[in-house]
């Protein structure tokens, strides 16, 4: 239980930080935070790589997890591309123009 | 804890600074780029450092993040920017639905191992399933709508409350009965109601919903997809699950609260009230005469125009006029205009689409104002070009309490000298009312599809 509650405090510190974070982002930028945001919660990454991976995991788990991964990797790597590709739109009057 | 398992552990407190140095890079668009980058870096780590802290089988990771990772930059690749709305709504999904499967297959092996799965496990794993659940059906729902896949207005049917609440004490009964004993006989029943469940709940919760609002729908989902992460992080007592988790969480909630405010509208009321499908008998509809021009006339007035005031909605999307809104914009700076591009939060599908459309055609981002910032000075514009948008510059807001949109904010073009509407046909705009704003004495109405409009207007001022 003491772990949970520990857990939980990160949990509740880290909502904090995220509306102190985000609530600096300007509205001309809200789409690339929408996609970028969506290849961190990506992460979940990190547990499907433990079920699909894990040595003591029953096969049904490894399935579970092997398409969790499979989501998860999608997440990332489209999430961070296409950000990518958004945000290397966006141009300044000066220089960066083609 | 072994030596691994503590590089391990610091990994994911540098992964969990560079996705917090990265969300603070993004707060200009000179750093964005490389923010993204940083987020990115700190994703590799968390993955590297997972694969390598415990002893693994990668066969099945292999299959798995290959697939994922050929998927993903395909779509990545390939998607249009006017498109970005179902494409977020997508991968919004996609990240619920591994969080659900996470849950569901840590759940499996800990049975499987006879692990005892106390209070503090237990009910992580049942909200990664829930929320994830619900956030996968919700945003396939979502997208299939934005992409029209099906009909975008709200669906409402009899009763559909009280099939909402009958869902609701569902889920919560399974829910207590799975923490009664979730190593109990009957536990993988309450598992399997409540995955069938929050599917159940994430179509219902999203059919209500009509196109307008659909950028309030997408930014909540988008909320949710981060805290079924966090959920899954509480399952595995994954600290950077839980933090990166929590970010994406608060991003989500603020956003929506961005839209819901833009639109003068309380959540409970985006999310329940399937606005725009009554809509259409209760508003005002005005009749008068509207004053149409040609392109002819409208490049006259440009011509002698000193400011310039675009205000792009939705339609610009539909007709892919963006390019040629720019290169518009180019001709009448040259001509000694300021030009500007005003846009209101909730222009488009989603929050910040019409700024990425703009950004694609080339326009640099001084020149997108948000609505606060042009307001007090659209007196002093000579023309406001509106493309595409109708609700969130309709004067009714303002003016006309029965109105269902009264209240809500809008970009004032009517205080404009002049103000040309690209439309179409003369037909009500989504939310269903008709726009006082055509009929104003200082409106000029260019009928016609808003990119050959554009086009018109430009070989006007090349012939001149």
């Amino acid at each position: 239980m003491g772990e949970f509650i520990l857990l939980l405090f990160t949990f509740v510190l880290a909502i904090f930080l995220g509306f102190e974070l985000i609530s600096k982002v300007p509205a001309t930028l809200h789409t690339p935070l929408m996609s970028g945001s969506n290849a961190i919660s990506g992460i979940t990454i990190v547990g499907a790589l433990v079920a699909a991976g894990a040595t003591d995991s029953p096969w049904l788990s490894v399935v579970l997890g092997t398409a969790a991964v499979a989501f998860a990797t999608i997440n990332v790597v489209g999430g961070y591309l296409v950000t990518d590709r958004m945000l290397a739109m966006f141009k300044s009057r000066q220089g960066g123009r083609p | 804890m072994s030596a691994l398992e503590i590089t391990a552990s610091l990994s994911y407190i540098v992964a969990s600074c560079l996705f917090i140095v990265g969300l603070k890079m993004l707060s200009s668009p000179a750093s964005a780029r490389r923010g993204n980058l940083v987020s990115a870096l700190g994703m590799l780590i968390a993955v590297v450092a997972t694969l390598v802290s415990q002893g693994m089988d990668y066969h099945w990771i292999l299959v798995g993040a290959t697939l994922g990772a050929f998927a993903g930059a395909f779509a990545a690749l390939r998607v249009p920017m006017t498109s970005m709305p179902e494409f977020v709504a997508l991968f919004n999904g996609f990240g619920g639905i591994a969080s659900l499967l996470v849950g569901w297959a840590e759940y499996h092996r800990s049975l499987s191992l006879g692990a005892e799965i106390p209070f503090a496990a237990a009910l992580p794993i049942y909200l990664a399933i829930l929320i994830g659940g619900v956030t996968f059906t919700g945003s396939m729902i979502a997208y299939a709508k934005l992409a029209e896949r099906i009909d975008g207005k709200p669906t409402l049917f009899s009763g559909q409350q009280i099939v909402n609440a009958a869902i609701l004490l569902g889920v919560a009964v399974c829910l207590v009965a799975f923490l009664a004993a979730p190593a109990g006989p009957y536990a993988y029943w309450c598992v399997g109601f409540a995955i069938g469940l929050s599917f159940i709940l994430g179509v219902l919760a999203t059919i209500p919903i009509g196109g307008a609002d659909m950028p309030v729908v997408i930014s909540l989902l988008n909320s949710y997809s981060g805290l079924a992460a966090c959920a899954a992080g509480f399952v595995i007592n994954n600290t950077v699950l839980i933090v990166s988790g929590a970010l994406v969480g608060a991003s989500g909630i603020i956003l929506t609260n961005i839209m819901c405010k833009a639109m003068n509208r309380s959540l409970p009321h985006v999310l329940f009230s399937g606005f725009g499908a009554a809509a259409a008998k209760t508003g005002a509809v005005y009749e008068g005469e509207v004053n149409p021009i040609t392109p002819e006339d409208a490049y006259y007035m440009l011509e002698a125009a000193q400011s310039v005031v675009f205000v792009p909605g939705y339609g610009m999307a539909v007709a892919q006029a963006q390019h040629v809104v720019r290169e518009l914009g180019e001709l009448l700076e040259k001509n000694g205009a300021d030009v500007k591009y005003a846009i209101h939060p909730v222009a488009g599908r989603m929050p910040g689409h019409m700024n990425v459309l703009l950004a694609e055609a080339n326009v640099p981002y001084e020149q997108l104002v948000e609505m606060d910032d042009i307001n007090p000075r659209l007196d002093t514009v000579d023309v406001a070009v509106v493309i595409g948008a109708n609700d969130v510059v309709n004067p009714a807001a303002r003016e006309q309490e029965d109105s269902p949109i009264y209240g809500m904010p809008i970009i004032n073009v009517d205080h404009a000298r002049t103000v040309f509407v690209l439309k179409r046909s003369m037909r009500a705009g989504f939310a269903g009312v008709d726009n006082p704003l055509f009929f104003k004495e200082n409106t000029r109405m260019l009928f016609g599809d808003a990119k050959q409009s554009i086009s018109a207007l430009i070989a006007e001022f090349k012939t001149a």
